[in-house]
Formats: C-alpha cells, structure tokens, sequence
C-alpha cells in the first residue's frame, strides 16, 4: 500500500462560505482566511444574511483604504456591508440619528474634534489611580468568594469597563444589569429583529432621559460637559447626543470587557508568556498589544462603502460597493505579522488595526490600553495561582458575534 | 531631522504621545501639539515610530 492520503481541510473555493467566518477555536484564524489572503487578497465574497461585498484581507491594502477618505463610514448607504442584516435593521439605521462611527468627512471631523478632548492620554493617566481601586475593589469581591469556579466575566471582565465607563459618562452605575442585558441582545447576531429593536429603543430611551435630566441639572461627568459644549455652539441636537451617549456606553463597556476575558485565556494558555510578563510588569503594555493583534475583537466594524471607483491592489472596486476591511486577516497577516499564530507578547505588535485605522480609529483606544495593563497586572499579581476551571474547548466563545470574547469564563485558584 | 505635525488632519488618537511622550503632546482638545521641532537619538526613533503609526498622516518627517 504506502499510499499517503492527504485530507484537505480547506475548501478549493470560498462559494459556498458566508463570511465572516466564525471562529473555531480563540488560539486560530478561521482556515478559509490564510487561502483567500494569499491567493484572492481583495475579492467579492458572499456575507452572512446573503448580501455581498468586497473582502479585504491583507493589512497593507486594508490600512491603504482605512486612511482613504474616497470610503464612506454611513451605515444609512444601500450597501453598506451589515452580516446578518435585514431589511428592519437598514431602515432602523436609516431613521436614527448617526454617531461619530457612521459619519463621515467634515461632519466625522467636527464630532470627533468635540469629543476627543475627553480621552487625550493625559486626561486617561489622571483617571489610572482610580481604575486601580475598581480593579482592586472587584478583586477582593473576588477573592471573598467562597464558591469555586468563579465566572471571571461576570466578576471581574464586565464591572470593570461597566463602572469605568459609568463614571466618566456619568452613567448611574446602579444600572449596569439594564443596559449590560440591552448590549448584549442588540450586539448578538442570533438576536431575532423584533427583540433587537425592542433594546435599542429601551437603551435610547434610558440614554434620552437621563440626557434630558442632565440638560438642567448638570453633573462633573462628560455627557454634562458634552451638553455644555454643543449648547454654546448653538442649539442642543437631542437625538445626536443619545446617538453618542449610546455608541460610547456600549462601545465603552462591552469591548474591554471581551477583551479582558481574552486575554485571560490567552495568558494562561501560554504559561511561558505569562511567566515573562510577570517577572517584569515593564513588559505588561507590549502584552496588551499583542493581545490586541491576536484576538482582535472587533473585525468588521472596519466596513465601509466605496463612493467613487476605487483602484487598489490591482482591483477596481466600483461605486457604492461594500467594503470589509477585516481586521483579524490583516492582524494575521504573515508578511507583517511573522508566524501569526504564535502568541508572542515580545513581538511589538503597535502597529496592528484592532482599534482600526484613519479617522475613526478608536475614540475609546487609550482608555482600553489603560484598563487592561491595570487588570492584567494586578490580577496575575493578586491571584498567582489562577487557572481555568474547564478545558479550553468547553469555555463558551462568542464564535459568531461581530465582538468576539467569552459568554462565561470559569476559573478558580 | 525635523518633525512635522498638521495639526488640521490630527484625529486625536495619541498614538504619538503614547510612543514619544519627549517629543508629542495632545492640547486640551485632543490635537498634536510639538515639544520638540529637532527630535535627537532616542526621541529620533521614537518620532519616526510616530509618523509611521499615526492613523491620519498628520505627522511627517523633514531629513536636513
Ligand atoms: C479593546 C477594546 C476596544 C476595541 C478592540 C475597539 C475597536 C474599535 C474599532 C476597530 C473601531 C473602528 C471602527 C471603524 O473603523 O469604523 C472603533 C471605533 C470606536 N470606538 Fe472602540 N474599541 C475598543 C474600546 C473602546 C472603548 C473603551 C470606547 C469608549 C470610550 C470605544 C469607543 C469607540 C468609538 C466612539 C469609536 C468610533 C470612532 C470614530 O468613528 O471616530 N472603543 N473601536
Ligand atoms: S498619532 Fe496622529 S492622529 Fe494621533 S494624536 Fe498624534 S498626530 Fe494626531
């Protein structure tokens, strides 16, 4: 016999695959990915929900067309590429106010210019010793549990960014079980439409009110500050501030908190990484960024419409066609990124997009960076024997979210 | 070398301040502002690593 059977595990073609395609295991891109990188880097790929667009996978032509002002970000556009979308979900972003991720040019520009004052990283250094009382205070919560395993995403990766954001939005946090429920139906795409719809209008709501009250009784709390500002440039937009108030307390808190969740697995599935950033906390923000480029969270938000026919990569990509910069093909990309599976906390990952690229990378980037190295220090520090209280495989991942993370992480120590 | 910030195109993310802090600055409202026109050694390298991670083109480099 001798004869050697070689299994192929790729499919020859990408037909019959929606994309984004989940993700199998956290510690793998999926396998369709590193073939449609090398072979078709920019090409008409099916989504899921059944519309199509442009998928682009290499980092250097996805950095090129994220800087590239020819694409628009306004998710109110035909094609504007949603997976997973219907027809209810367009019309409901046709009728709402836009936020700074969906606007583009000079408007973009001045909302951005309006808010980012907010976030500089001076202003998010002064705010580090008090995210290190809420890191430490969920800690010994924590380490008072006498109950073992310990869900770290409802302990520990959700209060944090919960209360950090809360704080800085003045955002009651007594109501961090309403609207954390809220995101996570509106953000799932297994949501059915007609509940999605329903926790975005009770989250806008909520938003609405408590930005009404602000309106007369001002507090030392951005939203106020926002309020403030926008009234001495003239009249107040109520419908723009809840579209802002809504994309900075769900991007704010459900982000870092996946993240942290991540990152966790990560660190203790790579005991030697994990030894090497402990025997030296200099070595904690390299970390985060690799931890950032490995995982990378959130791969499609990166999606945009073509405004004009576009020439990159020896494609034209025409008028008003969907464009998916995908955010975790570029951050695996081997020709930036060397051996892009191994995770390497030593690599000097700066230069990854899982906080996007151009004039809408993340508003919030600093913020996270910060909140990170604080749990990621301060956690391994203060429980050094922490572990995973399941097998890898039986920790339930978001696989088919556009935020990937964990539903609940088990651990004990 | 001379360093160059445009200062109409910043969109504020502070990758520059985060990667040279000699060199970069953020205003009160978010936008580069310079320490340092003539960044030497170390602030060199960290210039250049700024103009190259800046996510709006805002910063370039000027060889004399
Ligand atoms: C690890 C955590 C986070 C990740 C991976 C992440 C990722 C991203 C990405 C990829 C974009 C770009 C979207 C685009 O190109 O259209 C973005 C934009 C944005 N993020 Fe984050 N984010 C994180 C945390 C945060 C936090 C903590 C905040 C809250 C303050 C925040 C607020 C925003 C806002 C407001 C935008 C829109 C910026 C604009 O359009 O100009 N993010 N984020
Ligand atoms: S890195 Fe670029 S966009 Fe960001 S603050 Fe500096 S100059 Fe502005």
């Amino acid at each position: 016999m001798g004869m050697i059977i070689v299994t192929e595990t790729v499919p020859a073609t990408t037909d019959d695959v929606a994309f984004p395609v989940a993700r199998g295991c956290p510690f793998a891109e999926p396998a369709e990915y590193s073939q449609v990188r090398e072979q078709t880097p920019i090409s008409k790929v099916r989504l899921q929900g059944g519309t199509e667009a442009w998928w682009v996978s290499q980092y250097a032509e996805g950095r090129a067309i994220l800087a590239d002002r020819r694409f628009s970000s306004d998710r109110r556009r035909d094609n504007f590429p949603i997976p997973g979308a219907d027809k209810q979900l367009r019309e409901r972003f046709r009728r709402q106010a836009p936020s700074l991720i969906g606007m583009d040019g000079a408007e973009h520009a001045a909302e951005r210019r309006a808010l980012i004052g907010e976030f500089t990283v001076k202003r998010l250094a002064a705010l580090q010793p008090r995210i290190q009382q809420i890191v430490d205070g969920f800690i010994d919560d924590l380490l008072a549990t006498r109950q073992h395993p310990v869900d770290l995403v409802r302990t520990l990766s959700l209060p944090v960014p919960s209360l950090v954001i809360c704080e800085l939005l003045g955002v009651p946090y007594a109501d961090h079980d309403f609207f954390q429920s809220r995101t996570a139906l509106l953000i799932s795409r297994r949501t059915p439409e007609p509940e999605r719809a329903r926790a975005v209008d009770e989250l806008r709501g909520y938003l609405g009110e408590l930005i009404t009250r602000k309106e007369s009784e001002p507090g030392d709390d951005l939203f106020s500050r926002q309020i403030a500002r926008r009234r001495e440039q003239g009249a107040l937009d109520h419908p723009g501030l809840v579209s802002m108030a809504f994309l900075l307390l769900a991007a704010g808190h459900e982000t870092t908190a996946n993240m942290i969740s991540l990152g966790v697995i990560g660190l203790l599935n790579h005991p030697e990484q994990l030894a090497a950033l402990r025997a030296d906390p200099r070595r904690t923000p390299m970390a985060v960024e690799e931890l950032l480029r490995y995982f990378t969270i959130v791969e499609t938000a990166t999606s945009r419409v073509a405004t004009e026919d576009v020439e990159i990569g020896g494609v034209t990509i025409p008028a008003d066609d969907g464009v998916i910069v995908s955010g975790l093909s570029a951050n695996w990309d081997p020709s930036v990124f060397a051996a892009p599976a191994d995770l390497d906390i030593e690599r000097g990952a700066r230069h990854h997009i899982a906080f996007g690229y151009g004039p809408h990378q993340c508003l919030g980037q600093n913020l996270a960076r910060l909140e990170l190295q604080i749990v990621f220090d301060t956690l391994f520090r203060r429980v050094p024997t922490l572990r995973l209280a399941v097998p890898v495989d039986e920790i339930k991942l978001k696989s088919d979210a556009p935020i990937y993370g964990a539903y609940e992480l088990p651990v004990t120590w | 070398m001379r360093i160059k910030a445009d200062t109409g195109v910043c969109v504020g993310s502070g990758q520059c301040v985060l990667t040279g802090p000699a060199v970069f600055d953020q205003d009160d409202d978010g936008i580069v502002t310079l320490l340092v026109d003539h960044p030497e050694g170390e602030a060199a390298d960290q210039a250049r690593d700024a103009v190259s991670l800046c996510p709006s083109q805002a910063l370039s480099i000027i060889e004399d």
